[in-house]
């Protein structure tokens, strides 16, 4: 298969081997969960549960209230202990509403459990995409956005090709890399499951060739089943190669539209955690309650991929990987490049966790003090969106953000190889977050302050137009009035018009008389 | 357990900015021991001299501007300005040429701009066009490799030569300097000479005078290595000497007695440390991939203008200065196709 270039990307250290060295462990259930009720991108769900309620193993607790959302399920059996603020893992550091979970450990599934749908090829696509959208699926390679979202069919758009994730090409993280070695008649169905969905007719699953166990795990698949439109393709190694449009570019040739999406160029693509996670809601009935986490880094002490439930700390992780080594100092989620340093361990695991790296100040040296850009063009050659990050850091900095988006700052994937190669140390992602978050604000100011303007506008309106309508009201009033009063007026007018008459008779009589006299007198 | 937080990327860091310098100083090293192989003990002590003066102008310009000295000094931009400075200056030139020379690149042409980064034009090259236009007496006594082998010039000669301004006694300028390629070139073509008769000269050697040859060969060494280190990228450079090699070939086949060779016009002079170490300067260049080809191709051009039809024999720091002028709008117009984006990436 002829394979394509994406401008820049990196080639970075993998220490992938530290962590696919012992297998996957499976982690028993802790006394307490915490489920953040917002795992995703979209609208927080709403929590269904009180404290003191029996609940059981993928008990539906968080009911998704909007289109954009996921619901929440139990991760096991026991009892709701409160709705509590509890630390989350995100980049802010502050605490979000969580559902605590006392678990009883019998992890007892309830009588409503979702129905296994073995047939699910007799199915209709909307059913299935209803049951993704109830088992809360989420896209599992750490952008957490609903699944069932991605899948709905958008008007005039017709998917031809299922594009399957599984570059994972950021260092440290392997948990793809171990689901594709443990389960890939699993991830292959979810590829058949999503392909019936979205009536693809090509499955084109990618993997980086620095993980040839995968590789050949699935190949050996592909070949035992029936699995003949699906096509395992090995790709070079570069960060940020498992980004949704960097891939595509690579097995395709064709970049998706800035402003776009994938299905603009017909088609879809999933990452292999989130193809597994839809395998089993459909054919086993089972709601997104657990993932595989990779918890590495020279941090602790044994490297490993675990399996936990939603919700089990971070501290429960790093203990099943042997704990940490001395002098740790930085717990990050997910990768080093993307990946966010979290303050506290006891922050729960949630749907978007693929990895824990902790780090010691001899891995991840505190870089120099940030010296001023010298415009040595580093980050423009390594950007894979062809930007120029050292422009676009300037006008961040003077908070230029109408010419800063004419550069291209929202189709900046935040990546991080500009960071990463900075010779002056100069945070760049942070500086684009920072415009991004700002042009949002700002757009949001403006919607808020047209909406009141709208409304002031209105009401201003509204207020002229009661004003005319009284005035209009007043007059006629005036005119009803004035005709009531017309009739005694008639009649006023009437007497004096006969008052006025005989009096002019009185006058006129003597005036008769004397013209009579005058007559006479000039008679005689 | 609790943990600082820190920003992404969780790596260890890449290059630096002083790494990136002191690896330009590393690639100076063979052109400049060439020089000083050939021109003498001279210049080895303006560029001890110059980045002297370099390093004791910032730390003057960072104190009063209350910055952290260390920090500054450490990106060693001081260091490399002070010695492309003095590698332009003839080697027996007097101290006070070097002050003045390394007080403007260092203080008018940076921290009056605003420092590293801000600078729009090229230190070096201002200190040294300063000087030029100012004392061109003095910057064009070039000493010839003969003339000093006869005087057996010494290194405390030259340093006595240097400090004073004045030749020891019983010296003559005349006897051990000699006009470089450049001004060779231009006086025989001015007086009615052909390039062939300037270039059957006994001190020429394949393209140029030998020992130019020689230092330009090995700052292409330098300036390769650099490349395969990745502190610089090859547009600048390719497109400056090709535009020069170009434009030179063409008036040259049109009329090689009248115009020198291409080979000539890049072996001889500033062209090759130029187009490696000045022009590739990254702040005063253009910084997007087609604006520094462009860049450079107007450098190349330039050269050739000022060296065949302007007043100075060579063209090369006029010709980045110029160009520096016009890198914020090739900059402008210059951008890549963003990904997704369809034209120029500009919608």
């Amino acid at each position: 298969m002829q394979l394509h270039h994406f401008h820049g990307g990196l080639k970075l250290d993998e220490h992938k081997a530290e962590s696919t060295a012992r297998p996957l462990l499976t982690m028993g259930v802790p006394k307490y969960l915490y489920v953040p009720l917002s795992q995703h991108i979209g609208a927080q769900t709403e929590c269904v549960v009180e404290a003191g309620d029996r609940i059981a193993k993928g008990q539906r607790i968080g009911r998704a209230k909007d289109y954009i959302c996921a619901n929440v399920h139990a991760p096991t059996s026991g009892w709701i202990r409160g709705i509590v603020e509890h630390p989350v893992p995100h980049p802010s550091g502050l605490s979000a509403p969580c559902i605590k979970i006392e678990t009883d450990g019998r992890d007892r599934w309830g009588d409503d459990r979702l129905e296994p749908w073995r047939d699910w090829r007799e199915r209709d696509p909307r059913s299935l995409r209803e049951r993704v959208r109830d088992a809360g699926i989420v896209g599992m390679g750490g952008a957490a956005f609903p699944t069932a979202v991605k899948l709905n069919p958008r008007p005039g758009k017709r998917i031809h090709t299922l594009v399957v994730n599984g570059a994972e090409c950021e260092p440290y993280i392997t948990c793809d890399d171990l689901l594709m070695r443990t389960h890939p008649e699993a991830i292959l169905e979810g590829a058949r499951i999503v392909s019936h969905m979205v009536g693809a007719e090509r499955v084109l699953f990618a993997v980086e060739d620095n993980k040839p166990e995968a590789l050949r795990a699935l190949t050996d698949a592909v070949a035992s089943g029936e699995h003949d439109f699906i096509r395992i393709v090995s790709i070079p190694s570069v960060y940020p190669t498992g980004g949704e449009r960097q891939l595509i570019k690579v097995l395709t040739g064709r970049e998706v539209p800035s402003a776009g999406l994938p299905a603009d160029l017909g088609m879809v693509c999933h990452n292999t955690g989130t193809l597994k996670a839809i395998r089993e809601a459909v054919v086993a009935g089972q709601p997104l309650i657990s993932r595989i986490v990779t918890v590495t880094g020279p941090g602790v002490r044994e490297p490993r991929n675990v399996e936990a439930l939603i919700g089990t700390p971070f501290a429960d992780l790093v203990a099943a990987a042997g704990g940490y080594r001395p002098d740790v100092d930085r717990l990050v989620m997910g990768g080093p490049m993307m990946g966010f340093a979290v303050g506290d361990d006891a922050v729960p695991i949630i749907k978007g966790t693929n990895c824990l790296l902790a780090t010691r100040p001899q891995d991840t040296p505190q870089p120099g003090p940030v010296m001023p850009c010298i415009r040595c063009g580093e980050c423009t050659r390594v950007c894979p969106a062809n930007l120029l990050p050292q422009q676009m850091y300037w006008f961040a900095k003077s908070k230029d953000f109408d010419t800063i988006q004419d550069y291209g700052l929202f189709d900046c994937i935040e990546c991080g190889c500009c960071a990463q190669v900075c010779p002056s140390n100069i945070p760049l992602v942070q500086y684009y977050r920072f415009a991004k978050q700002e042009i949002w604000g700002r757009e949001k100011e403006r919607q808020k302050a047209d909406l009141a303007r709208e409304r002031f506008e209105f009401r201003q309106q509204r207020q002229e137009r009661e004003e005319r309508e009284k005035a209009e009201r007043l007059a006629r009033k005036k005119a009803a009035l004035a005709k009531k009063d017309s009739a005694p007026t008639e009649k006023k007018a009437a007497i004096e018009d006969a008052i006025e008459r005989a009096r002019a008779r009185k006058t006129a009589q003597p005036a008769e008389e004397r013209s009579a006299q005058d007559r006479e007198r000039a008679d005689g | 357990m609790r943990f600082r937080t820190r920003t992404s990327p969780h790596m260890v860091p890449g290059h630096s900015v002083g790494g990136l310098m002191r690896q330009v100083l590393y690639a100076l090293i063979p052109g400049t021991l060439a020089m000083a192989w050939f021109f003498g003990w001279g210049v080895l002590v303006n560029v001890v001299l110059s980045v002297l003066f370099a390093v004791m102008f910032e730390a003057l310009m960072v104190t009063l501007r209350r910055r952290p000295v260390g920090v500054t000094l450490g990106d060693s931009s001081a260091v490399l300005a002070g010695w492309l400075f003095a590698l332009a200056i003839p080697p027996l030139a007097p101290v006070w040429v070097l002050l003045v020379g390394t007080g403007f690149a260092i203080v008018v042409a940076k921290p009056l701009y605003g420092g590293l980064g801000y600078n729009p034009f090229n230190p070096a090259m201002v200190g040294y066009v300063v000087v030029l236009v100012s004392f061109p007496r003095e910057l064009s006594l070039w000493p010839s490799p003969e003339g000093l082998a006869d005087a057996s010039f010494t290194l405390w000669q030259t340093l006595q030569t240097t400090l004073t301004g004045r030749l020891p006694e019983g010296m003559d300028w005349d006897a051990i300097t000699r006009a470089t390629p450049m001004d060779m070139m231009r006086e025989a073509l001015v007086s009615g000479q052909t390039v062939h008769e300037v270039t059957r000269s006994p001190v020429f050697g394949s393209f140029s005078q030998t020992e130019w040859e020689w230092a330009g060969n090995l700052f292409l060494l330098g300036g390769l290595w650099l490349l395969y280190r990745r502190v610089i990228t090859w547009h600048i450079p390719v497109s400056m000497l090709l535009s020069l090699a170009t434009i030179a070939g063409v008036f040259w086949v049109i009329d090689p007695d009248q115009f020198a060779s291409p080979a000539f016009h890049v072996f001889s002079g500033a062209a090759i440390i130029g187009a490696f170490f000045i022009a590739t300067d990254p702040v005063s260049a253009a910084t997007t991939p087609l604006g520094r080809i462009l860049f450079g191709i107007g450098i190349g051009i330039l050269t050739y203008i000022i060296r065949t039809w302007g007043g100075y024999p060579d063209g090369v720091a006029f010709a980045v200065l110029l160009m520096n002028m016009v890198a914020p709008t090739l900059d402008h117009y210059t951008r890549p196709r963003i990904f997704g984006h369809s034209g120029d990436g500009r919608g």
